[in-house]
């Protein structure tokens, strides 16, 4: 049996709607209901933004929404790993667990990228270590010691084979 | 321009940036006068945010000066001081019409899940954030609201975030009078729930944290009780032993995937995230909540799965609200309540930093150095336009 799509004729459903109460709306004050879900079809959309660089969109939506961000779009390996994601809704693994590899791969690339532009990154001072060697500097120093300690261990272990 | 500069997980810095354009008719370009490191930003920072792309600027609670506008921004002009949500918002999809400004569904094509957000990941847009000099703020007309004339700025920049979503955290807990409420997390946003939960009437407010410093903070800002769940065998027997072996009347998550408390929690969420984030607040929250009471959730979890008790949220009866605040709803009332002197938002700001040292910032704010509870950025251009005065000094 095929089935039926009602267009607001409930007529055949005995006791449709004699229960509905307005007040049971769990969702107030978050949500001011004005029934505009069931209208969702016959709204203007805002005038869309020009789509100029390569822009990701979710597979659960028809197209990009009318505005988006530019900054960084899809490029390299973690680009080609973003858009194997998009493939895969937002309730897949397949998803997800690529983005958060992509943005890894992102972090290497984004080391060459520096020192293709001629620019060596600072790492340490990144981390905000100057924050930690003033407020923290015991910390820092157990840090660094323990640092130190488990590479020797591991330099020595190696060596020893 | 300057602008901070996301490198990878903990690394960050200021570089230079390109000034950003007018891209859409009603976008403004915003100079940004105050910016805040949002505890959720730590998210981010932490890696735990999917599609978080090297280059991006964070931040989604700034304030500043309309610097340009395009050509069909109608409600703002050169020259106004506004703060800006952190949502974006198009006012016109049916969720916005409907006054969820916070789940716009034409300002982000990367998720459906979650409108756009200002510097927070690919996955709310890829926008970049107010951690700049400059901002490129779409839908102009929607969201930017001009800050009033006698209003403190440091109070306006809270307004953004911070205030909205304390405020919303009370509100979907239904508090009645008399009621008890108890709040996980002492960061800015649970500081600020418990603060906004006696507006709504609360009999007893409870505060639940590991860190001191946070804690002694919320007593004294917060008015409320305040326990360190390290000191206490187990949070949720307190919390039943302290209400007549009953349960909360209503338990606000305010702190999501970054919680602590529980090493199965921390392990599988923060370390190997094998989950969205840690669920212990959430976890503590659904129970302690009495039967037939109400969990309200703002703090920020990933997109993926959570280890919760659902079935007790079943068997128990538990109502569970959450939202992302929809900022431009509640300011309204949040501006009556701060020029009413009943809201002091930026009492919780406790570190001021040249955006110049936003390495610095987010690591003292991640480590929690130097006892801070709420760092706001100041960007070198940063001026107040009142009477041309530079009155907005880096203390």
């Amino acid at each position: 049996m095929e089935n039926s799509v009602n267009e607001n004729d409930y007529s055949h459903i005995k006791g449709w709607g004699v229960d509905a109460d307005p007040t049971n709306e769990p969702t107030h004050p978050m949500k001011k209901y004005t029934g505009d879900d069931h209208n969702r079809i016959n709204w203007v959309r805002p005038e869309l933004q020009p789509v100029t660089v390569e822009v990701l969109h979710s597979n659960e939506r028809p197209n990009v929404t009318a505005v988006f961000g530019t900054v960084a779009p899809p490029s390299g390996l973690s680009g080609a790993i973003r858009r194997y994601a998009f493939k895969y809704s937002e309730s897949s693994y397949g998803h997800w667990l690529p983005l958060l590899l992509a943005d890894r791969v992102n972090v290497v690339e984004g080391i060459f990228d520096d020192f293709k532009r001629g620019h060596i990154p600072n790492i340490l001072a990144e981390k905000g270590w100057k924050a930690e060697l003033k407020h923290n500097p015991k910390g820092l120093a157990q840090k660094v010691f323990v640092t130190a300690f488990v590479t020797a261990a591991a330099i020595t272990w190696l060596r020893r084979k | 321009m300057l602008a901070m500069n996301y490198r990878g997980p903990f690394r960050v810095r200021a570089d230079q940036k390109p000034y950003p354009e007018i891209l859409h008719p009603n976008d403004a370009i915003v100079r940004v006068t105050r910016s805040c490191i949002c505890g959720s930003d730590l998210h981010l920072y932490h890696g735990l945010v999917p599609d978080t792309r090297v280059g991006t600027t964070f931040g989604h609670e700034f304030i500043g000066i309309v610097e340009e506008i395009g050509p069909s921004v109608t409600k703002l002009k050169v020259g106004d001081n506004v703060l800006v949500p952190f949502n974006i918002a198009c006012g016109q999809c049916a969720f916005c019409k409907q006054e969820l400004y916070g789940n716009c569904h034409e300002s982000n094509p990367q998720a459906t899940a979650v409108g756009g957000i200002f510097g927070y990941s690919h996955t709310a847009g890829g926008f970049d954030g107010g951690q700049a000099e400059y901002v490129r703020v779409p839908y102009a007309d929607v969201g930017p609201t001009i800050i009033p004339a006698d209003m403190d700025p440091d109070d306006a920049v809270l307004l953004t975030d911070v205030v909205p979503t304390g405020y919303q955290a009370a509100e979907m807990g239904g508090i009645k009078k008399g009621d008890t409420v108890v709040v996980f997390g002492a960061g800015p946003v649970g500081i600020m729930a418990a603060k906004c939960a006696w507006l709504f009437g609360a009999g007893r407010v409870i505060i639940i944290d590991h860190l001191e410093y946070r804690l002694e903070f919320a007593r004294n800002y917060a008015q409320c009780e305040a326990y360190n769940f390290r000191s206490l065998e187990d949070p949720v027997l307190f919390i039943k032993k302290t209400t007549d072996w009953f349960g909360a009347d209503v338990c606000i998550d305010a702190v999501g995937g970054d919680a602590a408390g529980s090493a199965m929690q921390t392990i599988t969420g923060r370390k190997m995230m094998l989950q969205a984030g840690s669920a212990t607040a959430l976890h503590w929250a659904i129970n302690s909540v009495k039967k037939g009471g109400i969990v309200s959730i703002v703090g920020v979890y990933g997109p993926t799965d959570n280890l919760v008790p659902i079935g007790n949220v079943v068997n128990k009866g538990i109502t569970i609200r959450a939202n992302q605040a929809s900022v431009k709803r509640l300011l309204p009332r949040l501006i009556e309540h701060i020029q009413a002197g009943r809201l002091d938002p930026k009492g919780i700001i406790t570190h001021r930093i040249p955006l110049e040292e936003v390495a610095d910032a987010y690591h003292i704010f991640s480590a929690k150095l130097d006892n801070c509870i709420k760092p706001i950025l100041i960007p070198p251009t940063a001026v107040f336009n009142k009477g041309g005065q530079t009155s907005w000094k880096i203390q």
